[in-house]
């Protein structure tokens, strides 16, 4: 085990998955400035390109269909803005429109979510956009160890998958275990067990998320914690299992919550645990506004410590007293 | 790294006869395949009427390890490389034995074994994809150049002028394929634009261009072979612009109400196919009864592809949610 920071962890998975796959090759904005050392290692194979999205992840697309497994950086999220058609309409679509002639085993990376006050054209968490679209997976870690392990099994996945890395963690340290680490995508982890309620959450909430369980262990509440990882494809079995098991669910994440990934989870509970479900499920989300740049604000557009325990608490009342309240949860 | 290793006999059903002969039979073979589609009710579809010597001349003049990218108005590309218009009718008609099992339809059909890897039917999505092709060709150090057909229309599109200069400063072979046929959907380009000829848009980006008559078949023929071996040699991009006109609307179903008759019977009168036709009869390159086996031998060709088609099964329920992931 070592302490190592989700970029180290990011730089440590490109680095041995170009030394073991020769077709791996990165390019994108800057990424040959800033990342040097993987330069020196390997030469031509980390480009910087010229400042336009479309044409990064158009190459990506057209490289990948062809023979070679290209990771893009296109820096922030909102910057996909203008790749959406060669992410959605070409690497999502065109192995179906081929009748599957061709796959895009490629990774496009962005930054996204609070912390740096950047404003809401730099930070605004768009993951739902490309869960919504066929043919494309999306992940959203959380630890060092596994932005490391979703990333070199992003690299060897066939498919397109959108990397994104949450803003606020990515100076976090944690530990990596020694040795090979790969994380299978489309695989849940259960953070903190607990038998009350659970909170489903994924990227930076989930910090929030355990430290909110830490705290309704002293009230007497046991929560089990749920980092989805992956939000596709999203890890149905690891949702229900929990449910069932504790019958409450607040899902959490910085996302507003109009069709977000909290509607979806919610969905599910309601369609395939109804009958083990004791309260509504609940969503502490970001609200229906672009995300602020002064810190303050912007901290208060992602669900806190003190909501998601005032949340449960009423949850674990429900039933007990009156009905459920219209939650002013945000 | 499957698509590498393919064998060569995969390719070995490209059709690279560049004689005249052929040159003919292939323009004759894409108008009849495409009068036939609304002939039997088939009008979405957006033909090249009138512009087959610019996909005729150029296609035979490429080599079977080329890779070639192109778009919605795809059909004189995909019967100049070869392939079974009784597959690509299939596809038109969503049934099971089309090249992309019935999920293209006519708008965006590829053949990998056919080297045709790619097709956006997104106006300006094969420019975008086509710098990644030739991006493979150049790691992996393949041989092949790769050539990318798009319309003036898509080269209004931003990804046009990115897709030029990102093959321009990484040095990839890519032999772009402007076929300048004066439309933009229902527009003329005359109302978007302020250039006739547009082989001077590659030029801020470092790229060598030439236009040529996109209706004269040999004529483009020779200025492919010279660009895709300029390619070849330097493996730096290049854009052919093929100067023509279409005859039809943006699909079938267009009544051409926009269209100014005096031009579009200008246009007429310079018909590549009758034009070519004329010219080798005139200089006995070739006889009137060569010509007529050639029609023969095409309207046999589409009628068997009519036949295939048609009793081709639609595919299974089971397919709708297949080749989504790999």
């Amino acid at each position: 085990m070592s302490q190592v920071t989700v970029n180290e962890a990011i730089n440590q998975a490109l680095a041995e998955e170009m030394r073991r796959d020769p077709r791996v090759l990165m390019f994108g904005e800057g990424v040959a400035t800033k990342r040097y050392d993987l330069v020196k290692e390997f030469g031509q194979r980390v480009r910087n390109t010229p400042l336009a999205e479309g044409i990064i992840a158009g190459t990506a697309a057209g490289a990948a269909a062809t023979g070679l497994r290209p990771v893009v950086d296109l820096l922030f999220a909102q910057f996909l803005c203008f790749a959406m058609e060669e992410i959605v309409n070409s690497a999502g679509k065109l192995r179906y429109i081929s009748g599957g002639q061709f796959s895009f085993p490629l990774v496009m990376m962005a930054m996204t979510g609070a912390g740096w006050g950047v404003g809401a054209q730099h930070n605004h968490n768009v993951e739902s956009w490309f869960v919504h679209s066929p043919g494309l997976k999306v992940v959203m870690p959380s630890t060092p160890a596994d932005f490391k392990g979703l990333l070199k099994a992003a690299i060897r996945d066939e498919n397109p998958v959108v990397f994104f890395n949450d803003i606020a963690l990515l100076s976090e340290a944690g530990d990596i275990p020694a040795g090979e680490v790969v994380v299978p995508i489309g695989k849940a982890a259960v953070r903190r067990e607990g038998k009350d309620l659970t909170l489903i959450s994924y990227a930076k909430t989930v910090h929030t998320c355990l430290k909110a369980a830490g705290a309704l262990a002293e009230l007497g509440i046991s929560a089990e914690v749920i980092d989805l990882r992956t939000l596709k494809p999203l890890d149905e079995e690891a949702v229900l299992k929990s449910a069932r098991k504790t019958g409450r669910v607040i899902v959490v994440h910085e996302a507003s919550g109009m069709c977000g990934v909290g509607a979806e989870v919610a969905a599910i509970l309601a369609e395939k645990a109804f009958g083990t479900l004791k309260a509504p499920v609940l969503r502490l989300t970001g609200p229906d506004a672009p995300p602020p740049a002064s810190f303050p604000l912007e901290q208060s557009f992602v669900p806190q410590q003190d909501a998601i325990i005032e949340a449960a608490t009423r949850l674990i009342e429900f039933g007990q007293t009156d009905d459920l309240e219209e939650p002013a949860l945000v | 790294m499957e698509f590498i290793q393919k064998p060569d006999s995969s390719f070995a059903k490209i059709i690279t006869d560049d004689s005249p002969a052929a040159l003919l039979e292939s323009m004759m073979l894409v108008r009849a395949y495409e009068l036939k589609l609304p002939e039997i009710g088939i009008k979405m579809v957006c033909t090249s009427v009138g512009q087959e010597a610019s996909a005729v001349g150029v296609m035979r003049a490429l080599c079977r390890d080329d890779l070639i990218l192109t778009n919605h108005r795809s059909a004189g590309h995909l019967l100049a490389r070869g392939a079974d218009p009784g597959r690509m009718l299939a596809e038109v008609m969503g049934k099971s034995t089309g090249y992309c099992k019935g999920k293209s339809g006519t708008l965006h059909i590829s053949v990998k074994d056919l080297g045709i890897v790619l097709t956006s039917t997104i106006v300006g999505g094969e420019l975008s994809l086509a710098t990644g092709v030739a991006l493979s060709q150049q790691q992996l150090g393949r041989p092949g150049i790769v050539v990318c057909f798009f319309g003036d229309g898509a080269a209004s599109e931003g990804i046009f002028h990115e897709s030029l200069n990102l093959a321009s400063v990484w040095n990839l072979p890519v032999l772009y394929v402007l076929e300048n046929n004066q439309f933009q959907a229902f527009v003329h380009r005359r109302e978007t634009m302020l250039t006739d000829r547009m082989n001077s848009w590659a030029a801020p980006y470092a790229v060598e261009s030439q236009t040529v008559d996109g209706n004269d078949v040999e004529a483009v023929h020779a200025a492919a072979l010279a660009a895709a071996q300029k390619v070849r040699t330097t493996g730096r991009p290049f854009l052919l612009e093929t100067y023509t006109y279409r005859m039809h609307g943006h699909m079938e179903m267009d009544d051409q109400s926009y269209v100014d008759r005096n031009e579009l019977a200008a246009w007429a009168a310079k018909d590549p196919i009758d034009g070519f036709k004329q010219r080798l009869l005139k200089q006995g390159r070739l006889g009137t009864d060569d010509v007529a086996q050639m029609e023969a031998a095409v309207l046999r060709k589409i009628e068997q592809a009519v036949a295939f088609a048609t009793s081709s099964p639609y595919p299974e329920f089971s397919e709708l949610t297949t080749d989504v992931y790999a």
